[in-house]
């Protein structure tokens, strides 16, 4: 939901709102008791429904990476269990070619919903360890140089915490195909688009289709 | 493909980009002024919140009727000087205009529409809260009276100590803005205190049709 009170201008206008809101309720019950009763539900109501559709998204500040020594190219990848597939491996080769490259591999610690908020995530941390090392052994048996780290267990946290300390020129996201990806469910590939000011590229890496050594 | 050291690439060490200061960084993803101004409405939400929680526990729960109660000394409910309040209502409204119409002038470089509009806007909101005493003092009933009594004084005044506190801010203003302090690009403080002022008059705006009106 937008803050009415964000700046003076939409306080203003959320002043002369209320103002309409309050008249018409007061005209409604002057009228009939009654009938002030059913403005305040049908005006109560526009407004819980506007603010359910209308106003419920609220544009996030965009993050943008620290600025980094000249002559190399950084690029940040966020994968859970896809990141040995071919087509990831073959699209980070294919940005490493004939660039001083930095690979940062970042596997979020994913947890179900009651762990996180108990604070246990011992189990997800050391299942997240297992999966970057399986990755990061794939990615170096293509004969790309990266290194790799556990990230928070929401992926767009773990990308904004990662962006803070490596500072890539690029982000790369591989999911699960549409249907089989959490992540695409949960809109995390255009979440990281309107959060974070560099270029972002989508790899869908379908498991089933293409053995990897990761899996 | 040139290979990358692993434990530069975690950029602990970034050679020149420590040259200056990082940017800041809002973790949160919320801007800090915009998280302030939340749990200030917040808390004023919870407190106001409070008092109504009384009124309507008096008048709804504990179903105290007639509303207002009887003046035993009358036998007539006491007064609830709703036209009066109409009147200080239109006032405090106007008041809301001249302030928008300062943060508009200070943002177009209009000085002397800032100055005018922050005058203008501090005698409307004295004049309101002057009224309001002088009702106080001419409805013949206090705090101790009865509980529609309490309730109306404890909302009422509750809204004028805001309405105080905003006079004190535009005041402040007002001083900043005849010596200059404003511009069209900095003028942070007529901005925070006009989102006060307007929420001290949407809150006026619930009080005045609860207890006076409904």
């Amino acid at each position: 939901m937008k803050n009415p009170f964000r700046t003076e201008e939409s306080a203003f206008r959320f002043l002369v709102l209320t103002i309409a809101y309050g008249a018409l309720i007061v005209i409604g019950s002057k009228i009939n008791t009654w009938i002030g009763l059913a403005v305040f539900v049908v005006e109560t109501a526009v407004v819980g429904w506007w603010i359910l559709t209308q106003g419920r998204r609220e544009r996030p500040i965009q993050q943008a990476p620290a600025a980094h020594p000249a002559g190399e190219r950084r690029i940040l990848v966020i994968a859970n269990e896809t990141v040995g597939g071919a087509p990831l491996l073959n699209e980070i080769r294919r940005r490493s070619e004939g660039v001083n490259e930095h690979v940062l591999v970042v596997v979020p610690a994913l947890n179900s919903p009651l762990k996180h908020w108990v604070s246990d995530e011992d189990g997800a941390r050391d299942a997240a360890q297992e999966r970057l090392d399986a990755s990061l052994a794939a990615i170096r048996a293509a004969g790309i140089t990266a290194s790799g780290e556990v990230g928070d267990g929401d992926p767009l946290q773990a990308i904004e915490d990662a962006i803070r300390t490596f500072a890539p020129d690029e982000l790369v996201i591989s999911t699960h195909p549409k249907g089989k990806s959490n992540w695409l469910e949960r809109g995390v590939v255009e979440g990281a688009r309107e959060r974070f000011a560099l270029p972002v590229t989508h790899v869908v890496v379908d498991l089933s289709a293409t053995q990897s050594p990761a899996n | 493909m040139t290979a990358g050291a692993a434990a530069e690439a975690h950029g602990h060490g970034h050679g020149d980009a420590n040259l200056h200061p990082p940017p800041i960084h809002y973790s949160s993803r919320i801007a800090p002024t915009v998280v302030g101004i939340f749990l200030f409405i917040g808390s004023e939400i919870m407190l106001f919140g409070s008092f109504f929680t009384v009124y309507f526990f008096d008048r709804v729960v504990n179903n105290t009727h007639p509303w207002p109660t009887i003046n035993p000394a009358t036998g007539i409910p006491w007064e609830r000087p709703w036209f009066v309040a109409l009147v200080n209502t239109c006032i405090l409204v106007t008041s809301s205009f001249t302030m928008h119409w300062a943060t508009v002038s200070v943002k177009r470089g209009n000085r002397a529409g800032l100055q005018a509009g922050m005058v203008l806007t501090i005698l409307l909101g004295l004049t309101f809260l002057l009224t309001q005493v002088v009702e106080y003092h001419r409805l013949g009933y206090n705090t101790s009276d009865s509980s529609f009594a309490a309730t109306f004084f404890g909302l009422t005044g509750l809204h004028g100590c805001h309405v105080l506190i905003g006079l004190i801010i535009l005041t402040v203003m007002c001083v900043r803005a005849f010596r200059g302090h404003f511009s069209p690009e900095h003028h942070h403080g007529i901005e925070v205190g006009g989102i006060y002022w307007h929420f001290v008059d949407v809150m006026w705006i619930v009080v005045y049709v609860t207890v006076y009106i409904l």
